[in-house]
């Protein structure tokens, strides 16, 4: 029962910050929101591994949250305060994060007759991600953004994946991408001019 | 000793060492030596079997254990290894001509050795993981240091890294659909996700874009290598699907699925390199026709034959693209682009990159003489017996590389009349390039020469070949 609460609590957790991710400005707000991500990642990927294992989940995607927050620290980015707190395009960037999510709600059912015995909470959990992070995706040219969502879809996936695969080896290598990831992002972001950067993608 | 220890944990070493070298020479000779070393290594000393050299008995034991699952190279792989770092050492010594050897030989040498654990992992599936792992490490080798990333980069890494899951899971559903194969809704999703991420990994048309636009933005050295690098390995660990998988191998839509993708590969690159007016661009779309070359040589009946298409042309895109690059980087070391209007005339100062360029293009479109033309004609050989219609547009694509390679010719040898002849390239330079395009024309001429490597390679998947 603690179990089930939990699940659907680290749900809750995605559906708020996911969509909200892909509205802030502030790099602050985004990696504090992906540290969210991942702390939900680690309650949904628990109902399948161990606590041991799926700590490898919370503690890598934290590890790779910081590269991602001491390279912007370092960067010191030239803030603009009058910028507001939201991107452009912010309604439509919700309406499409909720149509997603939606479209992932009523197909969960469906889904789980393909994958039986995962568990509602983890499908939905896991395709949110996953698909919120696909639309978010297709909108962005930003690199800090292209990497973020690259993690979130990776982090879904592992939702999905850890349900059915329980290999060591496996969890230790995507550990393994997810920080590899976030030290490429780093390294990205470092190269990146801050004021090509801080132009939002398409919208 | 131990063969994954050997062939992965020695060079990542060796790659980790290299990054605090700043000596471009000594880099590429660290990196060219370390990888031929390994190649002769694979070439002579058979694995999981004792060789006595007089008193003393070697043996390389093929597997080794991480974490409960094993990294094995068998005896089978060899082939493989010795052409893979063969092929790797003519890289790596070219990079000081290019002069690219600090950034390709510590992470070339990484990616290298992260395709090969790809190889070599059980289950074959990880390989998914192995190769993700190397197009990351692609990334620094593609936006140095100082340097804006491009969209081209970013693609890049979107692709490969969107690839993975997509196999992972397809994997774990292609096991169910073992279980229960009249299950048409779940073999139709599984090949649905398996086919998606080879089509992320492989560039499969139209998810090809980052190739042409990384050709703008980064040296066409490194962009070569990954062009050669990671398609290769890609094609191998999608023959393991094939290989592990019966229901999979003999499925009619699949044959028909390969031949439609790699048509269109070879037809809309080939189209676009006939069209292109830059000419690291032409390469990059030339590298989609190769690619579409090997998946369409897949679809070829009977399997031992597609095999033997596949791997008839690992030697000749390695070789091709190492010598197109390298002429590339030598001739943008000069100029200020590789478009059209910045590289007209260069052939009266720089004689052998421009013959570098034409022949590694015209070898590519198989053009007679030149590496590229026996797994050409093989190829259209095999699928004129499947059908007359594919060989047909086969041609097309051809036709499209040679108009390509013609365009390019023309462009690099218009200077005005009497401007003198020279030899702008270093030595090094020469006789790097001398020995690829002297490569080129032994592997057209006498093909044979390369037989005893390939004829083992069948052997790593044992369902699918002979």
């Amino acid at each position: 029962m603690t179990s089930t609460i939990f699940s659907w609590l680290a749900v809750g957790i995605l559906l708020l910050a996911v969509p909200t991710l892909t509205v802030v400005r502030d790099w602050r707000w985004m990696l504090g929101l992906l540290a969210a991500i991942y702390l939900a990642v680690f309650l949904l990927v628990l109902q399948h591994w161990p606590l041991a294992m799926s700590v490898v989940k919370l503690v890598t995607g934290w590890m790779g949250t910081a590269a991602l927050g001491m390279t912007l620290l370092n960067r010191s980015l030239d803030e603009d305060g009058r910028r507001s707190f939201f991107v452009e395009g912010s309604p439509f960037r919700l309406f499409g994060a909720g149509m997603v999510i939606l479209l992932v709600v009523s197909a969960t059912p469906r889904i789980e007759a393909v994958i039986p015995g995962i568990g509602q909470s983890v499908l939905v959990g896991g395709l949110a991600l996953v698909g919120v992070g696909l639309f978010h995706l297709g909108m962005t040219s930003d690199v800090l953004r292209v990497v973020i969502v690259l993690l979130i879809i990776l982090a879904g996936f592992e939702i999905l994946y850890a349900a059915v695969e329980t290999s060591i080896l496996v969890a230790a290598l995507l550990s393994a991408v997810t920080l590899g990831l976030a030290l490429t992002g780093s390294y990205l972001i470092l190269q990146s001019n801050p004021e090509v950067e801080e132009e939002e993608g398409l919208l | 000793m131990n063969a994954p220890l050997l062939w992965i944990g020695i060079p990542l070493l060796v790659a980790a060492l290299s990054l605090f070298i700043p000596n471009e020479r000594f880099n590429a000779g660290l990196g060219g030596l370390t990888a031929l070393s390994l190649s002769v290594v694979a070439l002579f000393i058979p694995i999981d079997s004792a060789l006595l050299i007089g008193p003393i008995s070697l043996k390389i034991s093929a597997s080794l254990q991480i974490f409960g699952r094993n990294l094995t190279l068998t005896t089978a792989d060899g082939s493989l290894l010795v052409i893979l770092y063969g092929i790797a050492a003519l890289w790596f010594f070219g990079s000081e001509a290019a002069g690219v050897a600090r950034r390709l030989v510590p992470y070339g040498l990484g990616i290298i050795a992260l395709l090969v654990a790809s190889i070599a992992v059980e289950p074959f599936l990880y390989a998914a993981i192995f190769i993700e792992m190397a197009a990351l490490l692609g990334i620094p080798l593609l936006t140095p240091a100082g340097q804006m990333p491009g969209r081209g980069a970013l693609r890049f890494l979107v692709h490969q890294t969107l690839a993975m899951p997509f196999i992972l899971f397809a994997g774990w559903m292609l096991a169910g659909v073992e279980s229960s194969p009249g299950d048409f809704a779940l073999t139709l999703q599984a090949a649905t996700m398996l086919g998606l991420g080879f089509a992320f990994l492989l560039a499969v048309f139209p998810l090809y874009s980052w190739m042409p636009m990384l050709a703008e933005e980064s040296s066409p050295y490194v962009m070569g290598f990954l062009f050669w690098g990671l398609p290769t390995i890609t094609i191998i660990f999608g023959l393991g699907f094939l290989d592990r998988y019966t229901w999979l191998r003999t499925s009619a839509a699949l044959s028909s699925t390969l031949q439609l993708s790699g048509i269109l590969m070879v037809v809309a690159g080939g189209l676009w390199a006939a069209f292109q007016r830059h000419l690291g661009r032409i390469m990059a779309y030339v590298a989609v026709v190769e690619t579409g070359f090997a998946i369409l040589a897949l679809s070829i009946q009977p399997p031992a034959r597609a095999l033997e298409v596949v791997f008839l042309s690992m030697i000749p895109r390695g070789l091709g693209l190492a010598v197109w690059a390298l002429a590339l980087t030598i001739l943008l070391r000069r100029v200020d682009s590789l478009r059209f209007g910045s590289v007209k005339g260069v052939a009266r100062t720089y004689p052998l990159a421009v013959s570098g360029v034409v022949l590694a293009h015209l070898s590519a479109a198989g053009f007679p003489l030149l590496a590229g033309f026996p797994p050409r004609l093989t190829l259209w050989e095999g699928l004129a017996g499947n059908s007359l219609l594919l060989a047909f547009w086969l041609l097309i694509g051809i036709l499209g590389l040679l108009t390509g390679a013609l365009r390019s010719l023309a462009v690099l040898v218009m200077a005005p009349e009497y401007s003198p002849w020279g030899l702008g390239e270093t030595w090094v330079q020469r006789i790097m390039l001398g020995v690829g395009v002297l490569g080129l024309f032994i592997l057209g001429l006498f093909p044979q020469v390369v037989r005893p490597l390939l004829e083992n390679l069948p052997l790593m998947f044992i369902h699918f070949g002979p």
